[in-house]
């Protein structure tokens, strides 16, 4: 979930924006033109996946598929998702300017995180069950950890946000199971059709 | 001459001061201050979104949330309305967020509403943005649509082929197949770009025959809005009563 502008204190403003600053320096530093067509395309596709409808009981939910992407591009995941952001900023306004930074270093970090505990847990347990776990772990993570992050910015930024702040957690909760699943599945797929993508 | 005619980074650029100056108003005054020059300033520009309430109700679907749990949940001064009680702070606070998300909105949408992505992106140049950044939100947003039509030709071939969007492992395990196959695609598609440009004389940065002028009704503009912030800086600190 995006956090609306307005809402957060300038320290967390501030601070999301350096952080968020400094993982796109990271993310930026190592590609190169070439390197960067393919993150722009996959950002584009991650766009339009995160506008997609995934049935869940009654009602649908929508995807944030930062766990694939980090899985897909590492550090490189900073950059794309910004620029997603910008985009949607632009195109739909969802979350606006000044949360830019926190909204990016919420997403894009989690996703770094997730990919780390991907690739550890793909060498622990090898083979496709291993990988299978390990995406399923990548996808729930990605969202667990967006959605902590954001219940922080929220708690730091005002102490009456407490319970908001919980309560926004619990909200991830169910789409962290979907999103799990999901990257599970497409990550299984991608590794049988291309695999060289996982390595990138 | 409108609004939209200006200067994009100009627009750009004022938008973000605005963005960044009502974010940190903390009195309610000053937000209804921002509001109020957030609505005329959408007046006069008139964007040319066809999308302007749905992405209203897009900004105010937190804010509703937080209405439903700060006034509740927030320590302080108790209200009630019958059986029902409220806290002071939290009513407050819910208001000055309303306030200054919608007043962002306004001013946001005002200035950079109807801006296509590539104007912003180079406008985003202009005021300084790393080239490669730059780069790729100019791709991004090149793309962005492209890749949306390709999501709705998987999604009619498999609607086409029976299926049917349910809750249950069966169908996520088909969204996340063709989520899968949008992004091999992507990436194939960036492969094949990227050759066809190299062969291009591609070498890193975009070139354009369309150059920015700023001109003077920029110049009125940006007086225009920076008198409205001074303003609202006097307001929050109390020196003027509104």
């Amino acid at each position: 979930m995006h956090v609306s502008e307005g809402v957060l204190s300038p320290a967390v403003l501030g601070a999301g924006a350096a952080l968020a600053a400094l993982g796109t320096a990271v993310g930026l530093r190592r590609p190169d033109y070439d390197r960067l067509m393919t993150v722009a395309l996959l950002s584009a596709a991650f766009f339009v996946g995160s506008l997609v409808h995934i049935p869940i009981g009654p009602g649908s939910v929508h995807l944030i598929l930062n766990g694939l992407l980090g899985v897909l591009l590492g550090w490189a995941a900073f950059p794309a998702i910004l620029a997603a952001l910008v985009l949607q900023a632009l195109l739909f306004q969802y979350g606006g300017l000044t949360v830019l930074g926190v909204n990016t270093f919420n997403m894009a970090f989690s996703g770094v995180l997730s990919a780390y505990a991907y690739r550890a847990l793909v060498r622990l347990l090898p083979g496709p069950r291993g990988r299978k776990a390990a995406a399923f772990c990548g996808g729930a993570l990605g969202v667990a950890l967006a959605g902590f992050f954001t219940a922080a910015a929220l708690a730091f930024s005002d102490e009456g946000f407490l319970v908001a702040a919980k309560l926004l957690f619990l909200a991830h909760l169910p789409v962290m199971a979907v999103e799990g699943v999901i990257t599970l599945f497409a990550v299984t797929f991608i590794a049988r059709v291309r695999p060289e993508m996982l390595n990138l | 001459m409108t609004l939209s005619a200006l200067d994009p980074r100009v627009r750009l650029g004022l938008a973000a001061l605005t963005t960044l100056c009502l974010a940190l108003v903390q009195q309610i005054s000053s937000g209804l201050l921002g509001l109020v020059f957030g609505l005329g300033l959408l007046r006069l520009a008139r964007p040319a979104v066809t999308s302007l309430p749905r992405r209203l109700a897009a900004v105010n679907i937190f804010v509703l949330f937080l209405w439903c749990v700060l006034p509740f949940t927030m320590p302080g001064e108790q209200i009630s309305f019958g059986w029902l009680a409220a806290s002071l702070p939290g009513l407050r606070l819910s208001l000055l967020i309303t306030l200054k998300a919608n007043a962002i909105f306004c001013v946001f949408q005002a200035l950079s509403g109807d801006m296509p992505p590539s104007a912003a992106g180079r406008a985003l140049e202009g005021l300084g943005c790393p080239a490669k950044l730059v780069f790729l939100f100019l791709v991004t947003g090149r793309y962005v649509h492209l890749l949306m039509e390709e999501w709705q030709t998987l999604m009619d071939a498999a609607k086409l082929r029976g299926f049917a969007p349910r809750a249950g492992l069966r169908a996520w395990r088909v969204l996340a197949c063709l989520l899968g196959l949008l992004l091999i695609r992507s990436h194939e598609r960036s492969r094949r770009v990227y050759e066809a440009m190299s062969l291009r004389a591609f070498t890193g940065n975009f070139r354009t025959v369309t150059l920015f002028q700023t001109r003077p009704a920029d110049a009125i503009l940006a007086l225009v809005v920076l008198l409205f912030l001074a303003g609202i800086a006097l307001t929050e600190m109390g020196l003027v009563h509104v």
